[in-house]
């Protein structure tokens, strides 16, 4: 079975488009192989893949194995050396074991990057099916799995052959683990996310949590904090749907430069984020280069926070599954 | 076996389409589309459940395009609103064109919201508690004024929260309903607003309106290029399904912080942002929207942010980019917009 490397399974699902769900996984992602599990990402979103964007390997195809396709790496498990400025540390994170991360996005297939995917659904269907039987996948301690958004035929085909695919009575125990809901705080946002929690109520997915993303702007001028899409939406929506919120995440503009430009996360003198001072210097700027995208990571403002998201995720599975 | 890595085949936009027969299984993968012509004869067909039905349905072009385009007669200009991406502000942008439109009295504009999944125009119009009523001629729209009109599947659903779970052929009849059985009556501008992607949505408004005209397709984007990337997608699937562009809008660019007026780049444009990419794809730039988290308030409370906020930077450049639409349309600007100092 093409799955049974995999112990867990979590999904990232969003109502909205545009809210962070690409940006979220791929933080969840560096969090949790930063925690030393081994972590997988497949993007299922067909007509506008941004995986391969944010991990920064936009050049990179698949490889084809007998049997099925290859993930593209981004890096393989190993220690990376002792951070620069202690700040994004715990205990989980201290002895720099990383683990092993792998990514299967359809924009790793096309031939060109402006290209369009022009599918109806079936055509989507039948792709989805094949991401989730014929990619080879090392072992894995989590897959998470970053969805378009709304609750149509991507969302569909996702459910049934995972559903199918997990109960398998020689699948590891409650293999699919459930989803992690993001949101953005402006009630425009929360009502197309309701939709969606009322989707995995109807498909029973268990919801891991919610997560508030862009709850918050800090001016890198004067430090003042504008709420630019409102915020505490995210917060309420969960209470109300008696679902965990797993937190909110501020907009950093360290971290969408990270992205953009691959450049190491530095923030100004006197910057401090839950007691810890942040900042650094600016000196080694240029030492950039070939460093990994999960290194530069930990010097990010939201680094702490993903590793606390991950590590409620990891105690909330960990407990489902003895 | 191993999966093919064969470049994904292309949905010929010029084929007419006809209606869709009753299918008893879900369609296979390499399935021409039962509306198209090779319906039930093609090489993909053979095996497949529904073959039969979908060989013997009635070729020949669908009889509802005809009802759509004589429903449409009195409808002067269509306009649609794209982006590859979500959550870069379309909804928002359509309810900004749609206010803007109607702040001449003499014009009756019509929004229509295609996303079936995530509908927003409702809650950004304040209607979202109205329902919809039935009449003899048809699904009357919920009327925001006296002249403008707005239809989205959200009026029809029993329970505000309720998820639509629909695979595409079911959303492609809604969206044909909108369009074949509203009575939207005479109307200047209708604005069709879409939900994120290049997919079947799109590929219903375009074959349902092609045949009465679709005068241009505004673009919107945010200035990073995760965003960008996509929008090239949508410039693809355009030109593929020969859509004109009328043009680009940058949205989100720039946020004033209202401590200290200092701007910052919050999703910066690393790679030249809108702008760049229209001179690189040779489409008009329209403009750039900066970021105010009032737009959002006046979003989320249903208001138009170009009454509540009519001096602020963001309604300027808003009625900028409202003002180009209507210039690269044909129309001059003050002929669409009554008298830009008052709204």
């Amino acid at each position: 079975m093409p799955l049974d490397n995999i112990q867990n399974i979590v999904l990232v699902l969003s109502g909205k488009g545009g809210v962070g769900k690409s940006s979220i996984t791929t933080q969840l992602a560096l969090a949790f192989s930063l925690q030393g599990h081994s972590v997988g990402v497949l993007d299922i979103d067909l007509t506008g893949p941004s995986i391969p964007r944010f991990f920064g390997i936009e050049d990179s195809k698949v490889r084809q194995a007998p049997g099925g396709w290859l993930p593209v790496p981004v890096h393989d498990a190993r220690t990376l050396p002792s951070p620069k400025n202690t700040n994004g540390t715990t205990s989980h994170t201290k002895n720099g074991k990383i683990g092993a991360l792998s990514c299967m996005s359809l924009g790793f297939i096309l031939p060109n990057r402006g290209d369009a995917v022009i599918w109806r659904g079936p055509k989507k269907t039948a792709m989805v099916r094949q991401f989730l039987t014929d990619v080879l996948w090392p072992p894995l301690d989590y897959l998470l799995i970053d969805t378009p958004p709304g609750t149509s035929d991507e969302h569909i085909s996702l459910l049934e052959n995972l559903l199918k695919q997990t109960n398998f009575s020689i699948s590891p125990p409650n293999q699919l683990a459930g989803a992690v809901v993001v949101t953005t705080p402006q009630a425009i946002s929360i009502s197309d996310v309701k939709k969606e929690l009322n989707f995995c109520k109807k498909t029973g997915i268990r919801v891991l949590g919610v997560v508030e993303n862009m709850a918050g702007f800090v001016c890198p001028n004067c430090s003042e904090c504008t709420n630019v899409f409102s915020k505490g939406g995210g917060e309420i929506m969960a209470r109300d749907f008696d679902v965990p919120f797993l937190g909110s995440v501020p907009i950093d503009p360290a971290f969408v430069q990270l992205i953009e430009e691959g450049t190491r996360p530095v923030y100004p003198k006197g910057t401090v984020i839950e007691g810890k001072d942040i900042s650094s210097e600016k000196n080694d700027i240029n030492s950039a280069g070939n460093e990994l995208l999960v290194d530069k990571y930990r010097d990010c403002s939201l680094c702490p926070l993903f590793d606390g998201i991950v590590s409620k995720l990891v105690a909330d599975i960990r407990s489902r599954n003895q | 076996m191993a999966p093919s890595l064969e470049e994904p085949t292309q949905v010929d936009f010029d084929a007419p389409i006809k209606a869709a027969p009753k299918l008893v299984a879900p369609e296979p993968e390499h399935c021409p589309g039962p509306e198209s012509l090779q319906a039930g004869n093609a090489d993909s067909c053979a095996g497949c459940p529904n073959q039969k039905i979908c060989a013997s349905a009635p070729k020949g072009p669908d009889p509802d395009l005809d009802v759509i385009k004589s429903r449409l007669t009195t409808v002067k200009h269509k306009l649609l609103v794209l982006s590859g991406k979500g959550g870069v502000g379309k909804s928002t942008f359509s309810t900004m064109l749609a206010h803007a439109f109607a702040s001449n009295p003499d014009r009756t504009i019509g929004l229509m919201d295609t996303d079936i999944c995530g509908p927003s125009i409702p809650k950004m119009m304040g209607v979202e508690e109205e329902s919809i009523h039935e009449t003899a001629g048809g699904l009357e729209p919920v009327w925001v004024n006296e002249n403008l009109a707005v239809m989205s599947i959200q009026f029809m659903l029993p329970n505000r929260d309720d998820a639509v779970i629909w695979r595409g052929p079911k959303k492609n009849g809604m969206i044909k309903r909108f369009l074949m059985g509203v009575t939207w009556g005479e109307l200047d501008f209708l604005i069709v607003d879409t939900p994120p992607g290049t997919s079947d949505e799109h590929l219903s408004v375009n074959s349902f309106l092609k045949a009465s005209g679709i005068d241009g397709a505004v673009l919107v984007s945010t200035p990073q290029e995760v965003s960008l990337l996509d929008v090239r997608k949508e410039i693809d699937f355009c030109r593929k399904a020969k859509i004109p562009i009328i043009g680009i809008v940058e949205n989100m660019s720039g946020f004033v912080c209202p401590g200290c007026k200092h701007e910052s780049q919050i999703f910066r444009p690393s790679t030249g942002g809108a702008r760049r990419l229209a001179e690189d794809e040779k489409i008009p730039f329209l403009g750039a929207v900066p970021l105010d988290p009032r737009i959002g308030m006046a979003c989320d409370y249903g208001e138009s942010f170009l009454d509540a906020y009519p001096d602020s930077p963001a309604c300027r450049a808003i009625i900028g980019v409202v003002q180009r639409v209507a210039e690269e349309m044909g129309l001059k600007g003050q002929e669409v917009l009554l008298d830009t100092e008052q709204i």
